[in-house]
């Protein structure tokens, strides 16, 4: 077996002896950009980090003497007279996923070679992102000043709600003011023909990283809004 | 490089961002319409996990990926069930002690 992944086009189809291939050969085990490898390594203990703040969330919530909140009435909001629950939180998981969809554009016009439009689309990403950063703290601010939540404590019930959310989704907006940064750098560099002679695999890596923080905002939106 | 060979066509990732689009909105209705209990519990994992798939899938470009690196990313994810089922086992217990205490 001395397949590279380019000859390979359905990989979904890949069989057992295609791992021992990789694994055994007298070569690299993963065929690909070594800072791609590095990016999802570095995923993959992010998905530890986040796990774990999920399980906390659990184990407090099913620990908690206290009534939990209710999530549906503490992030509601009044629209023409009529009331929306959730509806902020509604807005925020839609532009992340259109964020995502533009940031996938990009990696795909990045490979194409069109550089205008990756850095159009990457710009694009990286404003979503920072609108999604803008609504967050917007929350935070509903959440300290109307209702008075603090990390360690809750007037609506459980003290350990407060805790959970200031933790987890501040972690998480952190992760998205990152992206932005991480995302407006590389696009500089994109526009000023930087990787030109490199080849465009940074943008599908920072795609990937963007991704996971979308990828991390659907089990947030699940377990700590909906459930 | 390897991973410039398979560029899907944009109209996928346009299929997948409206598909997005639809889970996150049907996930939002089962909120909207305040399902309870098993229904709520069962359809907001299931669009969850869709979603996930989805993004993983054909975002992060999995689908076109060797099974070794899905082995590799999959495999050490798995091991978070064990806190998850070590933890709520010790939750039910402690509620379940408060609930005997409480009621005696």
């Amino acid at each position: 077996m001395t397949t590279k992944s380019n000859e390979t086009e359905v990989t979904a189809s890949e069989t057992w002896q295609g791992v021992v291939a990789d694994w055994s050969a007298d070569k690299e085990t993963f065929a690909m950009p070594w800072g791609k490898l590095m990016m999802w390594i570095f995923l993959l203990g992010d998905t530890f980090i986040f796990g774990i703040f999920l399980v906390a969330y659990m184990a407090a919530r099913m620990n908690a003497v206290e009534p939990w909140p209710d999530t549906e009435a503490i992030f509601s909001m009044t629209l023409f007279g009529h009331e929306f629950p959730l509806l902020l939180i509604a807005i925020m998981t839609f532009i992340l996923i259109t964020s995502s969809g533009t940031m996938a554009m990009a990696v795909n016009y990045a490979y194409r070679g069109d550089r205008r439009k990756t850095v159009l689309f990457m710009s694009a990403t990286a404003l979503l992102g920072l609108s999604f950063v803008g609504m967050q703290a917007y929350e935070w601010y509903q959440l300290i000043y109307n209702y008075d939540i603090r990390p360690w404590g809750n007037p609506l019930g459980a003290e350990q709600f407060g805790a959970v959310f200031f933790m987890i989704t501040g972690f998480h907006g952190l992760h998205v003011l990152a992206g932005v940064i991480y995302l407006s750098i590389v696009a500089r560099k994109v526009s000023r023909g930087h990787y030109e002679k490199k080849g465009y695999a940074i943008v599908e890596i920072t795609g990937l990283y963007w991704h996971f923080v979308d990828l991390v905002w659907v089990f947030i939106f699940a377990f700590f809004y909906l459930l | 490089m390897s991973a410039a060979t398979h560029q899907p066509p944009i109209s996928l990732f346009l299929k997948v961002w409206g598909l997005l689009f639809v889970l996150s909105f049907f996930s939002y209705l089962v909120e909207y319409y305040g399902m309870e209990g098993a229904w709520r519990w069962s359809l907001v994992l299931l669009f969850m996990v869709l979603k996930a798939a989805v993004i993983l899938a054909v975002f992060m470009h999995v689908w076109w990926e060797r099974l070794s690196l899905w082995l590799s990313l999959g495999l050490p994810t798995l091991l978070l069930i064990t806190p998850v089922v070590i933890l709520a086992i010790e939750g039910g217990y402690i509620s379940g002690l408060r609930l005997e205490f409480f009621t005696r």
